[in-house]
């Protein structure tokens, strides 16, 4: 009987670090910029160039911020979550459009709607490395004193909507 | 006509010349380009996830790429250049891991798991010893040894 506690107790130990490890998304790397000062930035907006965005207009508020371009894929299949969060009002979002030709990126908003109150133009990507961003799409969530709360990488699904951002945004908005 | 065709030749050989020069910032400086590629050895495409910085096409390797030989330039380290990128992307950019206190399993743990294995063969050996020595021969297993080790003996000087 003995001779085989030793045995079923490592296999168990190897069971539950396999099963851990399958959860695990490979590509989901931990952003070392959680609770963390969203880094500053100045670019042009995507409507008009002339004017600019920059996330220090947004202290005080709760804010998404959206890393999106029309050449994305994954984009596409976040798109409809993104449009009724717009309209239920629930938290402002903004977008970045990474690395996208203008035309391209404002025949894509009118194809498919515009869920952001602007989106600022990242034509070559240098915000998208401050904001450690390697595949789009990818949202954060900034807080009032602009310091980032939560990043999803991926296409947002309803359940990390529901189970995790939304009720984020509620306690960061008391 | 010859003329014309002179012509057309010496102005073919300036898009040559053209073409040569917008090729070049690459090998502009060689010493850079040597650092940049040690540099990018050691860190992982945050797309390919297999891949090296060095080896990757991915759009962002390039950007990545761009970004270090700029900062190279500037005059930043390496380890200025790797804080610079392990602050954005985290540690997860180093294919050597970091000791820390999450990768002391990963570093550790087979010495770890070398020491319990020789504790284990430390134990056995020492049972066995201890079944061997536990069980001395009583003295009549003394006398049919001697017997059974006499008799070939006398037998054979016989």
């Amino acid at each position: 009987m003995n001779r085989f506690v030793l045995p079923l107790a490592i296999f168990v130990v190897l069971v539950v670090f396999l099963a851990i490890g399958l959860g695990h998304d490979p590509h989901e790397v931990p952003s070392p910029l959680i609770n963390k000062a969203a880094p500053a930035f100045q670019l042009p907006q995507l409507h008009e160039p002339a004017k600019t965005f920059s996330p220090q207009e947004m202290r005080g508020k709760v804010w998404l911020f959206n890393v999106w371009a029309s050449w994305c894929i994954s984009c596409r299949e976040e798109h409809p979550l993104l449009l009724e969060l717009a309209r239920s009002g629930a938290v402002p979002i903004y977008g970045l459009n990474y690395k996208d030709e203008r035309q391209e990126a404002l025949a894509w908003l009118n194809d498919l709607g515009n869920p952001y109150l602007l989106s600022a133009a990242d034509l070559d990507g240098r915000v998208g490395i401050d904001y450690g961003v390697y595949g789009a799409p990818e949202t954060y969530l900034i807080d009032r004193d602009g310091v980032i709360r939560f990043k999803h990488i991926g296409p947002l699904t309803p359940d990390v909507l529901q189970g995790k951002l939304l009720p984020l945004v509620k306690s960061l908005s008391k | 006509m010859k003329r014309l065709l002179m012509h057309l030749l010496l102005l073919s050989s300036v898009t040559c010349v053209v073409i040569g020069q917008t090729a070049q910032p690459l090998a502009e400086d060689p010493e850079l380009e040597k650092r940049l590629q040690a540099l990018s050895q050691e860190l992982r495409c945050l797309v390919c996830q297999n891949e090296t910085l060095a080896d990757s096409r991915a759009g962002l390797a390039e950007d990545l790429r761009r970004e270090i030989r700029e900062q190279m330039r500037a005059g930043k380290t390496d380890q200025e250049i790797v804080t610079f990128l392990t602050g954005r992307y985290g540690d997860f950019v180093l294919y050597r891991p970091r000791v820390t206190p999450t990768t002391y399993l990963l570093w550790f743990g087979p010495f770890l798991l070398l020491a319990v294995g020789l504790a284990v063969l430390y134990r056995q050996i020492k049972q066995r010893r201890a079944l061997v020595t536990q069980q001395p021969l009583t003295p009549q297993d003394r006398r049919q040894v001697a017997e059974l080790l006499k008799a070939p003996t006398e037998k054979g000087s016989a």
